[in-house]
């Protein structure tokens, strides 16, 4: 007989076979809360500490913490949320679960806890010597550990893989690392069910035998999980995933589940389940019958019929239509909208008042909840959708009665710059604005300095937004600032948009528009404050606060540039990445050239589209999957999700946009330390594009090198074969037409989804065709199975740096890039001045393959590698200076 | 075979007592605490009793050669404190390997000469290691309760240094004493395994926690049970607890031990508590007639005493275990890894 697991924080946790389930509180996980994440990025750690308290309180036996989120310094952040738990004698009376993917963090957290944890987790999938080691150090630290059923090959989905992953991953453990097999507890994965898709059908089933398997097999093992998952493709119907949630426990615990990750809000009480719900749950549960999902889809539908029914509850129609307007507006719904606007217009002597009235009041209404964080920005998006196909009705009276548009708070012109043509978040900038009752003068993309400024003084604007996203629009920004105060305006200036920041502002832009103000808005729901207090009666004290704000941060600025050190561009290539070139490293591609896909089919691109960034631009922050989950924007996520799947349908089945690709793989040769000869072929005589790669030049501590991009190609002197590839990706072309559909339907909502979809679809398509690269084209990877998580983590061979982003920040490498694929005219991409790519959903870049490629941030580089740049490029200084703008120190 | 794991089945083993109180009793000087080691060092030096097997390894040899006589099976090296952390506050981090060293080796001489006069009560060496003077989960500011004094790490790389003389000056057991805070306890265990990794060898360790107090937890909040967890992830030779309380008073954490243990059970309490002077005022009789009561209860695997206990104390314990039955070791056996 083994010994039972033990645990500890001040007190023990012993679990054993009459602990019947441990539950695990899962508040406090950055992934899985949003809110949770909040309070760590905002430092407010006391908050933090009551969510814990509160999982504590709430009957936790076990509490999770997860600090893995690229925002945040991971590792610090754990240590400090471990240390400050430590202090609390109400907290720190349960074991600690150390939640992390990163070993560092990991280990991090060991070191912080008296008691024994812990760690989740630890699987094969780097394969058995770095399981073991691992395995090793969590022994010596004194915890146990969570074994995902993980290897190499991937994550185990059926019921033999589970077993054999699960049974090796044991056999190592208890014979090779000699860990208590007791303080092994297994994961074997919970997944979906009933998704439609055939091989899912068995996904909990699988589970639970495995989890017998394990309990019977594998002495001493405990086996756990995240519950939630079973029910995914219910979400948005909470009665049926309750149930499914407990069905899933009821039969896991009988089979030997006996620890997990569980919400108890979403929990029903297994006996209070109805028993016709509950038949056909555990139809598809245990999958007993082959038609068992449409059984449960069919009968979810009842189900959510109750839920459903509220939504569509039309009692609100029943009240008078001044009330009617605010409820349409406040809620986004646009079927009744020109019918009601209509029958109020009756009701009033001019239509003008209809907008300043009921219109004007529930927009403020939605401004309230939005200021106030209790609406998000999907919601904003639709509502004034709703305010624009109600002005639309309304106008052609008030034109008729030639009264002039009413009092509006401000007039705001908004541009995205010369050169650049992102325009998403301009676009969601003008519509919060609208919003909130200020006329927004939108001009569009790719606006030179003259028409804003023209347009500023005509239209008599009271501020000037400028926003752009690629790092060449910095620049421009400066300039239409330093031209704004030579034609001696003295409107506030507005300064948004992805690269943009409040250091650049100060440091770039301020100083050179004396006579108004320039201001850098973060994001959309900071746009109204900042218009507010530009035009409000409190002006003096912003811009003075604002001016004492910048000057600090210039002088900050200075003071850490002061202090940087750089190395000489000789000695960062001296300490280049030096690898130890061999033959077997460099593979010989299997289909060398140039290859063209045209018209690709979009539905290959779905399963690899990273969701996560798609809720980013709608300013909802958190992981996907677990944001649809999250207690505080989790509901708006999931109708955004749901918007967005079916409009997915429609532009797959009406073909609404074009994929294309061009890509080739070259021979290749680095020379001269940091350029890449790329050759028409093998003969390697004729040079097709030379590629001048930067190299980082910050000081490195030992053994960490100056990394340039040539550093992964071996140098010509190596005499060996090595090669290249470059790729132009578009899922943007037929996007102008049905965006311009949209807007002339006064559908913001839906030209911005439409937008952000193309964007993903394009980077779907820049991962997928990596893929195909690796496994067919190139051909070194052609047994990878990777699922679309690990994609999205890096987890492959080889990389795919894009001009303009961190390991290649230079723009103009643009230029030969698509020069030597033939781009614009293959692909349907063109480059604007500012070499931004059009149609915008469009991803370039070069694919090194080198097992030690990485990816890496150039850093600061000096004006001495600006200059010998700018003499390699056969540039002068002073242009090449303005391209790199933004990384010299 | 002398094997102490084959011994420690077979009889009650006898710890010795207190050093300090001891090392009082000569009355010494500062020039005791320099003589041939640290003439000029420009710190005061007088209290830091480690140094003495340095500079008066003569007394330290006679101290354990009175708890030997009086019937001690395993003495423990003079070398509490002797860390990096702990000896910073005398500037005295340089001689932290010499300490351990020499700590080890004189007590080695000792019992290896007790062991050649009765070889059928072989005497063991006991490389004592103090929890430092800091901290590695409590903050040193109550303004700021993430703050810490002091990382694992660098604990790890303290206690290795330590348990590295303590195993190279001959010590047949790493005992690792008087823990306040279990991280601390943590940190230095790990740095053992990581030094048996290394050397490819195993010794016995004894683990010996603090309870504060009649609350039943250590400084840093764990009850008794706790803290046996959260240590028993490496094999032990025994696990008990010493100092802060006296013998009656450590009765209830004992039995909690007796019962979850999968190791031996061993206590060295006090001769009571302090009085208002900070002396220890139980006598050797007075201490006797409560450890009696652990040993009728079978509690027991090793017997000694902390603060304040003498030679005296010792006989007195030392000849009632030798009427008892040792402690069955009833959830595991002691296995070493080899």
């Amino acid at each position: 007989m083994l010994p039972p697991l033990k645990l500890s924080g001040l007190e023990p946790l012993v679990v054993t076979a009459e602990s019947n389930f441990i539950n695990i509180g899962e508040r406090t996980n950055v992934t899985g809360s949003r809110a949770f994440l909040r309070m760590i990025q905002e430092n407010r750690f006391e908050d933090a500490l009551s969510v814990a308290l509160e999982q504590v309180q709430g009957g936790a036996q076990v509490i999770d913490v997860n600090m893995d989120e690229g925002m945040i310094d991971g590792k610090e952040a754990m240590v400090k949320f471990l240390n400050l738990m430590a202090s609390e004698p109400d907290i720190s009376r349960i074991p600690v679960m150390i939640d992390s993917s990163k070993w560092e963090i990991i280990e991090a957290g060991l070191q912080c806890i008296q008691g024994k944890g812990i760690v989740n987790s630890i699987s094969l999938k780097e394969g058995e010597e770095n399981f073991i080691a691992q395995a090793k150090k969590i022994k010596r630290y004194g915890a146990a550990v969570i074994v995902m059923a993980f290897d190499e090959k991937g994550q185990a989905d059926s019921y033999e893989r589970r077993i054999e992953i699960c049974e090796r991953s044991y056999r190592v453990l208890v014979d090779k690392v000699k860990f208590p097999a007791q303080d092994i507890i297994f994961d074997p994965n919970i997944f979906p069910v009933a998704t439609g898709m055939e091989e899912h059908n068995n996904n909990a089933l699988d589970f639970f035998r495995a989890a017998k398997w394990i309990r019977e097999n594998l002495p001493g093992a405990h086996v756990s999980g995240g519950v939630s998952n079973v029910s995914f493709s219910f979400r948005g119907n909470n009665k049926v995933r309750e149930a499914m949630h407990s069905v899933f426990l009821y039969h896991g615990i009988k089979h030997g589940m006996d620890m997990g990750i569980v919400n108890p809000s979403m929990l029903e009480i297994y006996d209070d389940i109805p028993k016709d719900l509950l038949e056909h749950v555990e139809d598809v549960m245990l999958n007993r019958r082959p038609d068992a999902t449409e059984r449960l889809l069919e009968f979810a539908e009842t189900v959510k019929g109750d839920a459903t029914k509220k939504e569509i509850d039309l009692s609100w129609r029943d009240v008078p239509v001044q009330k009617r307007l605010s409820h349409a507006l406040v809620k986004g719904i646009v079927e009744f909208i020109e019918d009601d606007v209509e029958e109020c217009r009756k009701l009033y002597a001019r239509p003008i008042e209809v907008i300043e009235g009921p219109l004007m009041d529930g927009m403020n209404i939605v401004g309230d909840l939005f200021g106030s964080g209790k609406m998000f920005l999907p919601q904003v998006v639709k509502s004034a959708r709703v305010m624009k196909k109600a002005v639309a009705v309304l106008l052609p009276y008030i034109e008729e009665e030639k009264s002039g548009a009413g009092s509006s708070a401000g007039k705001v012109l908004m541009a995205t710059v010369k050169g650049d043509v992102h325009d998403i978040g301009k676009n969601i900038v003008g519509v919060v604005l609208g919003c909130n009752n200020y006329e927004v003068v939108d001009m569009g993309v790719m606006v030179p300095t003259e028409k804003i400024i023209e347009a500023a003084i005509r239209e008599k604007v009271d501020v000037i937004g400028l926003s752009g996203l690629i790092t060449p629009s910095l620049d421009e920004m400066v300039h239409v600032a330093k031209e704004m105060e030579r034609a001696g305006l003295q409107i506030p200036l507005m300064i948004g948009g992805a690269t943009t920041s409040r250091v650049h502002t100060a440091v770039k832009i301020e100083q050179n528009y004396t006579k108004g103000q320039t201001v850098h808005v973060l994001d959309a729901s900071r746009a109204v404050t900042v218009v507010e207090s530009l035009l409000g009666h409190k002006k003096t004290d912003f811009v003075a606060d604002l001016k004492a704000e910048y000057q600090k941060l210039r002088e900050h600025h200075e003071k850490h540039r002061s202090q940087k050190q750089l190395l000489s561009l000789e000695k960062a290539r001296e300490n280049k990445l030096k690898i130890g070139w061999k033959p077997e490293d460099l593979a010989q591609p299997k289909r060398p050239g140039k290859h063209i896909l045209k018209d690709y089919p979009l539905e290959n691109l779905l399963p690899y589209i990273d969701w996560t960034p798609f809720f980013q631009t709608w300013e909802l922050h958190g992981r996907y999957p677990n944001i649809l989950e999250d207690s505080v924007v989790g509901s708006e996520a999931k109708k955004l999700f749901a918007d967005a799947q079916e409009m997915l349908e429609k532009i797959v089945a009406e073909k609404w946009l074009q994929a294309n690709a061009v890509f080739g793989i070259f021979p290749a040769n680095t020379v001269n330390e940091d350029d890449i000869e790329i050759y028409s072929d093998e003969s390697r005589s004729q040079v097709l594009h030379i590629q001048r790669s930067l190299r980082q030049q910050s000081q490195k501590a030992a053994n960490i090198p100056n990394i340039a991009l040539a550093d992964f190609i071996a140098p010509k002197e190596t005499l060996l074969t090595d090669h290249i590839g470059a790729f132009v990706v578009t899922t943007g072309i037929g996007l102008d037409e049905k965006v311009a559909e949209f807007e002339k339907d006064h559908d913001d909502y839906s030209s911005i989804l439409l937008k952000a979809l193309s964007d993903r679809l394009a980077e779907a398509f820049a991962e997928h065709l990596h893929e195909l690269v690796r496994k067919d084209y190139w051909g070194y990877a052609s047994d990878e199975t990777f699922s679309n998580e690990d994609l999205i983590r890096e987890k492959y061979r080889g990389i795919r740096p894009a001009p303009g982003y961190p390991a290649c920040p230079d723009h103009t490498e643009k230029t030969g890039l698509f020069g030597l694929l033939n781009a614009t005219e293959l692909s349907g991409v063109s480059l604007t001045e500012s070499l931004a790519m059009l149609p915008t959903a469009s991803v370039s870049g070069w694919y090194f393959a080198h097992p030690q490629a990485k990816y890496f941030g150039l850093g600061k580089i000096n004006e001495e590698q600006v200059k010998s740049v700018a003499e390699r490029k056969g540039k002068t200084f002073e242009e090449m200076e303005r391209w790199l703008g933004s990384v010299i120190l | 075979m002398n094997k102490i794991e084959e011994i420690l089945q077979k009889r009650i083993l006898v710890l010795d007592g207190a050093m300090g109180t001891m090392i009082q009793r000569y009355g010494l000087t500062e020039d005791d605490f320099r003589k041939g080691w640290f003439e000029n060092h420009p710190h005061k030096l007088k209290g830091d009793n480690d140094i003495l097997v340095l500079t008066r390894p003569d007394i330290i040899k006679e101290i354990h050669a009175q708890y030997l006589e009086a019937g001690a099976d395993i003495i423990e090296t003079n070398t509490f404190g002797a860390t990096t952390v702990a000896q910073a506050d005398y500037g005295l981090e340089s001689a932290v390997y010499d300490i351990n060293f020499h700590g080890a080796k004189i007590a080695r001489e000792v019992c290896d000469e007790f062991t050649a006069k009765n070889p059928d009560k072989p005497r063991f060496v006991a490389g004592s290691i103090g929890p430092t003077t800091k901290l590695a989960s409590m903050s040193p500011d109550v303004n700021d309760a993430g703050l810490r004094s002091i990382t694992f790490n660098e604990l790890v790389v303290a206690f290795k240094q330590q348990a590295e003389g303590l195993i190279d000056g001959g010590s047949d057991i790493l005992l690792v004493e008087t823990i306040t805070d279990t991280l601390n306890a943590k940190a230095c265990l790990f740095a053992i395994d990581e030094i048996f990794e290394e050397r490819g060898i195993r010794l016995p360790i004894m683990v010996s926690g603090t309870i504060t107090d009649q609350s039943g937890r250590t400084l840093t909040g764990q009850t008794t049970e706790a803290f046996l967890v959260s240590v028993s992830h490496i094999p032990l030779l025994s696990i008990g607890l010493n100092c802060a309380l006296g013998a009656s008073m450590m009765r209830p954490y004992l039995q909690i031990l007796d019962r979850e243990a999968p190791f031996g059970v061993s206590a060295h309490p006090n001769a009571g508590l302090p009085n208002e002077f900070g002396q220890y005022d139980e006598t050797p009789e007075m201490m006797g007639e409560q450890i009696k009561a652990f040993l009728d209860e079978g509690l027991i695997n090793i017997i000694g005493g902390c603060c304040g206990t003498t030679p005296e104390h010792i006989k007195v314990i030392a000849d009632l275990a030798k009427q008892y039955e040792p402690r069955k070791i009833k959830n595991g056996e002691l296995k070493m890894e080899k």
